[in-house]
């Protein structure tokens, strides 16, 4: 579904990937795991465009994707739920999920797809006309999950939803995942929780100063000694 | 009493005109974090887009409100026009680089159509028809000495709901929320699948018409036009925005009208304390530095947010 073939990324003379190749086929749920300062989230920017790969190429359902801007690639079916949350703090609740349904026309499809996403977080429909802003992290984490899902994607990049989050929340957090992989939809989780992310993922990619350096089933790589020395502090 | 009520209907007016403008300085701050150094003057091509629109259609000698109506709403289309081309050929190509550098043209731009205009129609004065007949009619008593023109309610009534248009597409449409959303995070907002440039086009639009509005009631009230007339209106209006608290729908108003009034008052009042009323054009400035020393984000602005 997604392929990414030996991507290099630069931010000025630095080179923050170095031959990235990786692929997530349909209904999977693939994890980037990797240190701060790895690449992952460079590696989600440049699926989605906000950055362009100096050589390689991300393919999508077989199209170059990796010169398209951002904006034409929810149509194409990727939806990006981005780290630090990024939902809009100045709009409503309703407005940022409305935001998310934003090239949609068919009003009654939006109100459906809204309910949905109150149904999956239930949090979301009691602050439904507070300001983002007000929300607490993890709420507003639900939220920009929720905000990703109103396009229907068929895939949803998530970059690092349980950054910051209390054990409880990101609980919730991991079964919504869950629960959205059972609907269909791949997903691409980028993750610094590795524990979490090997747990609920088909299979995983380790990032390392901007190179991949180990991939491999999840359940493999949570038995793999060097994994759990490095990731998972056992 | 009845100079009072004078003044702040004096004041009031000027302020309306001073919060379209502001308006403007505004949203595209808001979106961009960009002073549009260019905006007074886009007020100014607002007003020499209605004067020539009405010496084209033969409307000076046809006075009505419609003349008025078709001149006011051809010279927002024109003057949109003008901000969308303005911000595709000016600003966009320099906005990925540093911030003064969009600065910088926007100084540019600004001194650029002031000296096309002065070497294209001269630098005098022209005389805008007056639609209203408000310049040789009394103006309506109200009580006592004060009382209120034919224009004034005028540039009241069309301010008025300007303001409320505007209110109306940023707050309940689809677009509006998506301006909103392209203020508070660029890339977030792309990630939505929202076309970023086209919002930032039609906020530069929006803005735009509204100043070329203000040219043209503007114009009704003090009929001299000139290439240079967006110069001090504009950089007040700017002042108005800052003291509201720039990027804040609300607060552009409430400063415009403040300026306004300011103004004004000082003309009526600024006798009795020692102001001679030739400090009118300074206020709006100590104002300016006021607030900056005072309270930098403006009257209603929220803590000065920095953008990532």
């Amino acid at each position: 579904m997604l392929t990414l073939e030996n991507v290099s990324v630069n931010y000025g003379a630095i080179e923050a990937l170095t031959g990235v190749s990786m692929h997530v086929e349909q209904g999977e749920v693939v994890t980037l795991i990797g240190a701060n300062g790895a690449g992952k989230t460079t590696t989600l920017r440049t699926i989605t465009g906000l950055l362009q790969p100096r050589q390689g190429k991300v393919i999508f359902e077989g199209e170059d994707i990796s010169a398209k801007p951002t904006h034409k690639l929810v149509a194409r079916g990727i939806s990006m739920s981005p780290e630090g949350r990024g939902v809009f703090a100045n709009l409503s609740v309703r407005e940022n999920l409305q935001m998310g349904a934003y090239l949609k026309k068919n009003k009654t499809e939006i109100a459906a797809d809204m309910e949905r996403a109150f149904k999956m977080f239930p949090r979301l429909k009691e602050r439904e006309s507070q300001k983002a802003g007000t929300l607490s992290g993890g709420e507003q984490q639900m939220l920009a999950m929720g905000r990703a899902l109103m396009s229907n994607p068929r895939l949803l990049l998530l970059d690092e939803p349980s950054l910051g989050l209390a054990p409880l929340v990101v609980h919730t957090i991991f079964e919504a995942i869950d629960e959205i992989k059972s609907k269909g939809t791949t997903i691409l989780l980028v993750e610094q929780n590795a524990h979490a992310a090997l747990g609920h993922s088909d299979r995983a990619y380790v990032l390392e100063t901007g190179r991949i350096v180990m991939e491999g089933p999840s359940k493999d790589l949570a038995n793999d000694p060097r994994i759990k020395e490095a990731y998972l502090g056992e | 009493m009845d100079t009072f009520v004078q003044q702040l209907i004096n004041g009031l007016n000027i302020g309306a005109i001073y919060a379209l403008i502001a308006l403007g300085y505004t949203m595209v701050y808001g979106i961009l974090r960009l002073i549009n150094f260019a905006h007074g003057d886009v007020y100014m091509v607002g007003a020499f887009a209605g004067y020539f629109l009405a010496l084209s259609l033969g409307l000076a000698a046809a006075p009505s409100f419609l003349s008025l109506g078709i001149v006011l709403v051809g010279s927002m289309l024109i003057a949109a026009v003008v901000g969308v081309i303005i911000e595709r050929f000016a600003y966009r190509p320099v906005r990925k680089y540093s911030r003064m550098t969009t600065l910088i043209m926007a100084i540019g731009v600004s001194l650029l159509i002031e000296n096309l205009f002065v070497a294209q129609i001269g630098a005098a004065p022209r005389a805008f028809p007056d639609f209203l007949g408000s310049q040789s009619q009394l103006p309506y008593r109200l009580f006592g000495n004060a009382a209120i023109s034919k224009a004034q309610i005028v540039i009241f009534l069309v301010s008025v709901a300007l303001m409320v248009l505007l209110q109306w597409i940023v707050y309940k449409t689809k677009v509006g929320t998506a301006m909103r959303a392209v203020s508070f995070n660029l890339n977030s907002a792309k990630l939505m699948g929202i076309n970023t440039d086209a919002i930032i086009s039609l906020t530069f639009g929006i803005g735009s018409a509204l100043a070329a509005a203000g040219g043209v009631l503007t114009a009704q009230y003090n009929p001299n036009i000139d290439p240079l007339m967006g110069i001090l209106t504009g950089l007040k209006a700017f002042v108005a925005a800052v003291l509201g608290g720039i990027g804040n729908i609300p607060g552009a108003v409430l400063g415009g009208l403040l300026i306004g009034a300011a103004e004004t008052f000082v003309v009526g009042y600024g006798h009795h304390i020692g102001i001679a009323s030739t400090y009118r054009d300074a206020v709006a400035f100590a104002i300016l530095i006021l607030v900056l020393l005072i309270r930098p984000s403006g009257l209603l602005g929220s803590t000065v947010q920095e953008k990532v």
